[in-house]
């Protein structure tokens, strides 16, 4: 079994209107040098596989088919075998 | 115009099938204005079945399928029945996605781009004008001489974005059919509720078989609401396949 950690992102050239407002949020409280805030999608699940390969190869199908939407995200995972 | 319009069709309707997700809640209004007000022939089609009814026309209503989980229309694309409306619109089968309808359409690759988050954040519901931008289509070919259509906006996920080559691509091939305008048909960024690139409101595919508005037609349809700019839309349609 594995467990899998994605990390979605959507691209740096694609504006984020939450994280701009949550940025205000920053500079109201005083935090001036936070820049750049970005707000991302982090989805946790289990493959039910003891095989490396086949774990990673369903994770791709998964974010390519429904996760992550290319047209605008981009994704990277890590796997980390538990018992 | 539009009792012109209806004596067109006469007692012939094409069948729609309204096709309902779970969270879709612009089904029952748009199965409605089909039947009560346009007198069509009309059904709903669960997202589970496999087959649809031998409709003529289907509509993906507003709503928000799936609670809008992960990304809006996203999860609803993999419902069974989208197969099947898939291979519809392959076939040349015409297809209608209002609001929601339009993010699966998205998602399910039958329309090019996204949809983000309106950019002002805020979830937007008023009355806007368009201006429509093609009138050679299925969809509002008939819808003559008049500078906007008067429909109403409810979304937070509205704000239409492709790339550049894709919006070069769907500007040359007359693929934008709505954009954002004043009451007199002049597009302007103070009148582009969402953020939208270019003001876009609703597109068409190549084929000019499937498209998808964010704005609601179904919501002005009926006269006791006092709009009715909506209800030319499912004419013209209807008139234009039956012809």
């Amino acid at each position: 079994m594995f467990k899998a950690r994605v990390m979605i992102k959507r691209r740096k050239t694609i504006l984020d209107p939450q994280g701009k407002a949550v940025e205000i949020g920053a500079k109201h409280l005083g935090l001036n040098n936070i820049k750049n805030t970005r707000i991302d999608k982090l989805i946790e699940f289990d493959i039910d596989t003891n095989n490396r390969k086949a774990a990673e190869d369903e994770v791709n199908d998964y974010c390519k088919k429904l996760l992550a939407n290319p047209i605008m995200e981009d994704y990277e995972f890590t796997l980390v075998e538990v018992s | 115009m539009t009792n012109e319009l209806k004596s067109n069709t006469g007692n012939k309707s094409p069948k729609f099938g309204v096709v309902v997700f779970p969270g879709s809640n612009c089904d029952h209004d748009t199965f409605y204005v089909l039947k009560k007000i346009l007198n069509f022939d009309v059904v709903f089609l669960w997202h589970k079945q496999t087959d649809l009814d031998e409709c003529d026309i289907i509509i993906l209503p507003g709503g928000f399928s799936y609670g809008d989980y992960l990304r809006t229309g996203s999860i609803a694309r993999f419902s069974p029945i989208m197969n099947e409306v898939i291979a519809f619109a392959n076939k040349g089968g015409h297809v209608l996605g209002i609001c929601n309808g339009f993010q699966v359409l998205l998602e399910a690759g039958l329309l090019p781009g996204v949809m983000l988050k309106n950019k002002s954040l805020n979830f937007v519901c008023k009355d806007v004008y368009l201006k429509i931008e093609n009138n050679e289509t299925a969809f509002t070919k008939g819808i003559d001489g008049k500078k906007s259509l008067r429909l109403a906006i409810a979304h937070g996920e509205g704000n239409y974005f492709a790339d550049e080559n894709t919006l070069k691509e769907i500007e040359e091939n007359n693929q934008i059919i709505f954009k954002y305008c004043s009451g007199d048909g002049v597009i302007a960024d103070k009148d582009n509720p969402n953020g939208s690139v270019m003001n876009i409101a609703g597109i068409i595919n190549k084929a000019g078989n499937v498209m998808g508005l964010m704005p609601h037609p179904e919501r002005c349809s009926d006269s006791v609401l006092g709009k009715t700019d909506g209800s030319l839309i499912f004419r013209v349609l209807a008139n234009n396949i039956l012809n």
